[in-house]
């Protein structure tokens, strides 16, 4: 039993590590396969809490996790950057250490926030969603803090991906939600790719900072 | 009484001679690994002792303008390493003076090795010295925080920061798969790497002024003090190997009261960890490129980085936030 | 055996399959039209009918007001985009290629939000709203210029993250009804676990609520998550301004809404009261600011919607039973009058083929019978009587001024600045010599006129069955 938690936690870990990993990276390319690796450690982590858990509903969950996100979208992304010409390396806001720096504070906030609230839930249900909050956390700085379109839309399909470690976390929660998020993620998908084209077509580049010069409000 | 303290003093005293020996052999398969992974030959695996030897016979050349700490600092540095190769645990863990073997102590032995070499870099004036010194307190401004990081999780998991301690510890617990001292794993890697200027960091083959810290500090030095301190740069590889194997597979490692039998096993069982580590080294080294050094912090950072998760995630199992 | 529930989600999504297949514009916005009628009509079928509670699905006094609202202005705006849509096409704006994607895809999104205000599982309320968040940022950026791409990547983008945020909180709501109903699909049912808030973690409900309001409150367009709101307004084609004003806002609020009706019902948690007050007034006050400088007549009425939804947030942020009925008041009229507004814009902005309000000018002269529509709607929304978004300003701020004198004088200087910017730039567009181009609308005027007239019939006369639902609905808000 306990064995069970401690390796749920070590593959949530590593997708933590994996959340930095998408902050330090400075190519597009680079950006993608961490990317792919935090997927595939979401499928392997869904589908360690199926088999030790007793919930044959979330094998699915871990088949779309690593079919869709794992392989299709990276590899969607990859032909996309090369087609497109993409500049290789990502436009960045901050640079690397103080995003890293900022990642730590995140995670040790969600760790704070978690430990705060959650004195109710039982200590390994904690760590798992204090886990997948940190990951969030981190998904949605990487958006902010990176101006390339690409890596924003990477950014939130981490988010996704903390998400749905956190669905995971939460015992019970039934189907319904696992396939919406799963057709989520291909809605997104589609949007996405509908719009990096059009966004290149229209802008000759990826670089949000050629948007902001469209916002509106100074008409 | 005295025939058990006798025992004690020369297992102590074998510790620290066995670690003195060993280190060259384990900078020679790292470069033979790597050799032969580049399809070389590569030089034989006693090289690195023949290359002390011959170091010892030569003249020492000293420049006109270097003081007195320039020609000191080999040796203190020499002795630092030392201490602090011996008192890490290899085959047993209850030896003589293991009460000395804190981890803290131990950082601090290795930071005032540090800034030795550092010093003397800068003594004689070159602008090579002044890099390799300025790029070595640059990795270390963020390497000793996570070192100390590190140190602060296992003291954490195991009650104390006494390395015989935290061993004992690890070896009775069961083999759990935990974060936060898998993290502090990859941590003490990149530590590892960053102070042994090891690839990525720094690359120990070449002498090019662009990528060197290491070797730029003791670009000066000839003879028997260059002897010296690569025989410090050896130990300092030991070490780490040592401290890591110590510290995340202490599996063999023989409990204090044990007697030869139990000592022989630990000492084969440390012997080949080391050398296996030395060939990860070698395989490592291979497989990925030198950073340019203007990612070296943001590289180390990621060491600072998991050392601090791993305390958070620590904390966390212990609930200790209220 | 197919209830009328069902229907109001079915029906829309059916469409929209067979919607995809219909190339022809007049074909597709007929069908269009007829799919909307008849949801529409289920829609009614279900005010008429009894409540509903079951494991997936519920129809109670709060919801049943925006179900039929959110089918007669789908109607409604499904009769405007008929007309107005065929002038786009003319233009160029829109390509005739994307007209059928532009009917499956109006269609999708009306069963994506009655597929929200149904759910009884606050899981399938997720995902109605994420997929008519998703349908409308591809919506907004139908026209395909620089400024809509901006526009529909900014919303894409802060949407999605108030969606996940959203979620987030959903996840924390389960974990919290779990020790209480068990694992599974009881802890996820919306009545199981209002039934069962007593008995929640309340620190847990503390956070959830902090992420909801986050994550949906950006979708509502509370500042300081409004930045999408304008744009998303301005660049996509009017009928999906009207739709997202009128309609996704609210069900967006009503979402949150659910939420605080759970929270409530645990009173050792922190009470959503106050939060919502500020971030009301923030909006408010804020927007009410920021009317004034727009020079697009559509990003000008989408600050408006601001100030409203900040209204209304600020309302129910007083709670109450007199302040949640004002509350769902002015949702209900809101939700007429802006898309009303936006029908009217339309008109304008296909008359002078301009929306920057600098150049239009003197429509009381070139087109006499908008104009007065117009003003007369632009009154409304400014909050004149008789009209009904007056009954229920007035009724906020007397209930906030019996509460809390000085708290009062916030909302009542928001709405001051607002109403002085509107009649200003009302002024504007009205009269004054007539400036470009003066084409002829072909598109229909019935929708606004219905709009105002159904408007007008509420601030004169309130039906007591509405105001027994509104009460009924203001006491379960708590």
């Amino acid at each position: 039993m306990n064995q069970a938690y401690e390796i749920a936690h070590l593959l949530a870990g590593v997708m933590l590590v994996t959340s930095f990993a998408l902050l330090y990276q400075e190519r597009v390319a680079a950006v993608l396969n961490a990317f792919a690796a935090q997927s595939i450690t979401l499928a392997l982590a869904v589908a360690w809490a199926a088999w030790s858990d007793d919930r044959p509903d979330l094998f699915i969950t871990a088949l779309i996790a690593l079919t869709l996100k794992g392989i299709v979208i990276p590899v969607a992304l990859h032909r996309t950057v090369a087609r497109l010409g993409i500049h290789r390396e990502v436009e960045k806001v901050v640079g690397v250490g103080a995003a890293l720096m900022v990642g730590l504070a995140l995670t040790g906030l969600a760790q704070a926030l978690v430990l705060k609230v959650a004195t109710g839930m039982a200590s390994h249900a904690r760590e798992d969603l204090a886990l997948a909050l940190a990951i969030i956390l981190l998904g949605f700085l990487m958006m902010i803090v990176r101006r390339n379109a690409v890596t924003q839309v990477v950014g939130f399909m981490s988010m996704e991906n903390g998400l749905i470690l956190a669905a995971t976390g939460a015992r019970g929660m039934p189907l319904v939600v696992e396939v919406s998020v799963a057709f989520s993620v291909l809605i997104s998908l589609f949007v996405f790719a509908v719009f990096v084209f059009r966004i290149r077509e229209r802008f000759d580049t990826v670089d949000l900072e050629a948007l902001d010069r469209m916002r509106g409000d100074r008409r | 009484m005295t025939r058990d303290l006798v025992v004690q003093f020369l297992a102590q005293g074998a510790q620290m001679t066995l670690v003195l020996l060993i280190a060259p052999l384990a900078v020679g398969v790292v470069r033979r690994v790597k050799a032969r992974l580049m399809r070389r030959q590569g030089p034989p695996l006693l090289q690195a002792y023949l290359d002390l030897a011959k170091l010892l016979r030569k003249e020492s050349v000293i420049a006109e303008g270097a003081s007195w700490l320039f020609r000191s600092a080999p040796y203190l540095i020499f002795a630092l390493t030392w201490v602090a190769a011996a008192l890490v645990p290899s085959f047993a863990s209850g030896l003589m003076f293991n009460w000395a073997a804190d981890v803290v102590a131990l950082v601090a032995v290795l930071g005032a090795a540090r800034a030795l070499l550092a010093l003397a870099g800068m003594d004689v004036g070159t602008s090579f010295g002044g890099i390799g010194s300025s790029r070595e307190m640059m990795i270390a401004t963020l390497a000793e925080p996570a070192m100390m990081l590190i140190v602060v999780t296992l003291a954490i998991a195991a009650g104390t920061t006494r390395l015989a301690g935290v061993a004992d510890f690890f070896i009775a617990e069961p083999f759990a798969v935990r974060v936060s001292l898998a993290l502090s794993l990859i941590s003490l890697v990149i530590v590892a790497l960053a102070e042994n200027a090891r690839i990525p960091v720094d690359n120990p083959a070449t002498h090019l002024e662009l990528t060197m810290v290491h070797e730029a500090m003791v670009l000066e030095y000839s003879g028997r003090h260059l002897a010296l301190i690569e025989a410090a740069s050896h130990l300092k590889l030991a070490l780490y190997l040592s401290l890591l194997i110590c510290l995340f597979a202490p599996f063999g490692m023989a409990p204090a009261t044990a007697g030869l039998s139990g000592w022989a096993i630990g000492l084969a069982a440390w012997i080949a960890k080391l050398l296996a580590g030395a060939v990860l080294l070698g395989v490592w080294e291979v497989s990925i490129a030198k950073m340019r050094v203007f990612r070296l912090p943001d590289f180390v950072g990621i060491a600072f980085v998991f050392g601090f998760i791993a305390i958070l995630l620590a904390f966390l199992t212990r609930g200790v936030f209220a | 055996m197919i209830h009328a529930y069902q229907l109001v989600v079915l029906i829309p999504y059916a469409a929209a399959l067979i919607l995809v297949a219909v190339p022809g514009y007049r074909v597709g916005a007929a069908a269009n039209v007829a799919a909307s009628a008849a949801t529409f009509a289920a829609g009614l079928w279900l005010v008429v009918g009894e409540g509903i509670v079951s494991d997936y699905a519920i129809v109670d006094e709060f919801n049943i007001v925006f179900i039929a609202i959110n089918t007669l202005v789908g109607f409604t705006t499904a009769l405007f985009s008929a007309s107005y849509i065929g002038h786009e096409i003319e233009t160029g704006r829109l390509s005739p290629s994307f007209v059928r994607f532009y009917h499956a895809m109006f269609q999708a999104m009306m069963g994506s939000m009655n597929l929200s205000l149904i759910a009884n599982n606050i899981g399938v309320m997720w995902v109605g709203l994420e997929l008519a968040t998703l349908i409308t940022v591809v919506m907004v950026g139908l026209y395909r210029t620089p400024q809509a791409i901006e526009a529909a990547w900014k919303y894409f983008i802060l949407a999605s993250v108030g969606i996940s945020l959203a979620f987030f909180g959903t996840i924390l709501i389960y974990l919290a009804g779990q020790p209480a109903l068990g694992e599974g699909v009881p802890a996820m049912t919306w009545s199981l676990l209002q039934a069962a808030s007593a008995r929640m973690d309340p620190a847990i409900l503390d956070l959830a609520f902090i992420f909801l309001l986050i994550g949906y409150g950006t979708k509502v367009g509370l500042a300081p998550l409004h930045a999408w709101l304008p744009d998303a307004h301005a660049e996509g084609p009017t009928p999906i301004s009207a739709v997202l004003s009128g309609l996704l806002l609210n069900v967006a609020l009503y979402a949150l809404l659910r939420f605080k009706m759970l929270v409530a019902g645990q009173p050792a948690a922190l009470d959503p009261g106050p939060v919502m007050v500020v971030m009301g007034l923030v909006s408010l006050i804020f927007a009410a600011f920021m009317l004034y400088q727009r020079r697009d007549i559509k990003r000008l009425f989408a600050y408006s919607s601001i100030e409203h939804m900040g209204l209304i947030v600020f309302a129910f942020g007083m709670g109450g039973p007199l302040a949640n009925f004002a509350g769902l008041l002015h949702m209900a009229m809101h939700s007429l009058t802006k898309s009303g507004i936006f029908f009217a814009v339309g008109h304008i902005a296909q008359a002078k083929g301009t929306q920057r309000i600098a150049e239009i000018r003197g429509l009381s002269v070139t087109h006499p019978r908008l104009a007065v529509v117009f003003a007369l709607a632009v009154l409304a929304i400014c909050g004149m009587p008789p009209f009904g978004v007056f009954t229920s300003e007035f009724l906020i701020l007397t209930t906030t001024f019996a509460r809390e004198p000085w708290l009062a004088l916030l909302p009542a200087f928001g709405l001051l600045i607002g109403f002085g910017a509107l009649l200003m730039r009302l002024q504007d567009t009205m009269f004054g010599e007539p400036v470009g181009p003066a084409h002829h609308v072909s598109a229909s005027s019935v929708p606004m006129v219905l709009h105002l007239l159904l408007v007008l019939a509420a601030g004169i006369f309130l039906p007591p069955v509405l105001v027994a639902w509104f009460q009924r609905a203001a006491e379960l808000l708590g």
